[in-house]
């Protein structure tokens, strides 16, 4: 099974991401690290995070994580995480900071004039709470979990990716939103397989066995 | 079909046991905190919410401990709250396992504390708890204050105007508690809940009153929550959470089953 880097940059559940990681893997080795060299030898990387992204992008800088990040997003199972998800793409609102550039798209603000059900009720922002999340596409990330299983979420701002065979997955709120991404080796998830339970656990465990090839080639 | 409303056991927490009082006093022993936290995971709860109402500063650490080893074998989120007063008691929170913090007293006596903390973890992370209690005489307009100091100390202040301030400072929740009904069981503050869940744009926690499965149903229907407290009514074993979130499916609220 090998070694799963868990990224800390300093964003926030790390912890809760590598408790997860330990019960689903137990025999992988689970490092939660800063260095880049230990992200640059691990089998697989986690991207976490939570928080906000100009905070993200700053750190990343300042602990020289840059680089090594693009590179194993280009080379090894790869796994973003909410702002670990975000952080992939060209530029967020949140800040207006450019992103890692990894991944065509934009991270966006959920508009507040468009956040009412088809009762005409007010959505709450942040979105926090158990969504559907839909699936877009075949992938070995999906193994075992029911299309439309509720993930839970904690987030204002969402991905608008640049090219639609990108979505691996999408949540209703109150518009279709990509909830999860996927391209080669890389999968990213905007909402919490740590804190969501069976199918949270199942997502996980179906990464530490991932070999980092997909069904779509973009 | 779209985000469901969730329900969200809470553990006092004092000295490493679970209680419950009734108005804030007479407590009485609920039990360990790890065995009920798995027990409600396992009944399917959206989310957990520790309030540490320890009373002496000595065992302030507990909680700690009492968090990480929670996280480590629950997988929903954690709320953690009480003596809550820097950042770095944000930062020891979220450290130990904790996803979201709430922040009470210390919101009230340093408001800054909010936006600092939000800027510095995120507001998802920040709920605000607002324990109000209502002031208007009878045929007066509803008016509620907010207290604090475990509802020894009336603020003065507005509970909507304190809640609509809360947002701006970046709080990302609000956790609202009527002290007239905690622990008395006969259902939520459904006047208050309305009046500050219509007032914000971020989730609102309803809080304090629950002894049945229709004031659940009624909080989010009638006080408009996006998410129900409750505490008494599953530690004694009366109802289970999953009970409670087949009731409110049947009474046409989503939730995640």
């Amino acid at each position: 099974m090998g070694s799963i880097a868990v990224v800390d940059y300093g964003m926030g559940n790390l912890r809760s991401v590598a408790k997860a990681l330990e019960h689903v893997a137990p025999d992988a080795r689970i490092v939660v690290t800063s260095e880049a060299g230990e992200i640059a030898q691990a089998d697989r990387v986690v991207f976490p995070g939570v928080g906000a992204m100009p905070d993200c992008m700053r750190e990343l800088e300042v602990r020289g994580l840059r680089q090594v990040l693009v590179e194993a997003a280009q080379t090894k199972p790869f796994l973003g995480i909410c702002l670990g998800m975000q952080a992939l793409f060209e530029f967020s609102e949140e800040g207006n900071v450019a992103g890692l550039d990894v991944l065509p798209g934009k991270v966006r603000l959920f508009p507040r004039e468009a956040m009412h059900d088809t009762q005409g009720q007010r959505l709450k922002v942040p979105h926090i709470g158990w969504n559907e999340v839909h699936q877009a596409v075949a992938h070995p990330l999906w193994n075992g979990i029911a299309n439309g299983a509720r993930f839970y979420f904690v987030h204002s701002y969402y991905v608008e990716a640049g090219n639609p065979e990108l979505v691996a997955a999408f949540t209703h709120y109150p518009f279709a939103f990509a909830c999860a991404v996927a391209r080669n080796n890389i999968f990213a998830v905007q909402f919490h397989p740590e804190k969501s339970q069976a199918a949270g656990l199942k997502l996980l465990a179906n990464f530490a066995e991932w070999d980092g090839t997909a069904p779509n080639s973009i | 079909m779209g985000l469901a409303k969730r329900i969200i056991p809470c553990l006092d927490v004092t000295d490493g046991r679970v209680v419950k009082g009734v108005n804030f006093v007479a407590l009485r022993d609920a039990g360990d905190p790890v065995e009920i936290a798995r027990r409600y995971d396992e009944q399917g709860a959206d989310e957990l919410t520790f309030l540490d109402i320890t009373a002496s500063s000595d065992n302030r650490g507990l909680i700690l401990h009492i968090i990480e080893e929670v996280a480590a074998q629950v997988f929903i989120p954690l709320t953690v709250g009480g003596g809550v007063r820097a950042v770095d008691d944000v930062r020891r929170l979220l450290n130990a396992g904790a996803d979201k913090v709430g922040i009470n007293t210390a919101a009230v006596t340093n408001p800054q504390l909010v936006a600092d903390a939000s800027s510095r973890f995120g507001s998802q992370c920040i709920v605000v708890a607002i324990d109000a209690k209502q002031v208007s005489a009878a045929g007066e307009p509803l008016r509620w204050h907010v207290f604090t100091h475990g509802g020894r100390k009336d603020t003065g202040l507005d509970a909507v105007a304190w809640a609509e301030k809360m947002e701006q400072m970046g709080a990302g929740e609000i956790l609202l508690t009527s002290m007239d009904r905690d622990g008395t069981k006969i259902g939520f503050n459904l006047d208050l809940t309305r009046a500050v869940a219509d007032a914000v744009g971020i989730p609102v926690i309803a809080s304090g009153g629950v002894g049945n499965l229709d004031h659940l149903v009624d909080g989010v229907l009638k006080g408009h929550a996006d998410a129900v407290l409750a505490a008494s009514i599953f530690h004694y074993g009366e109802y289970s959470v999953e009970q409670a979130k087949r009731y409110m499916a049947q009474h046409g609220i989503e939730v995640r089953l």
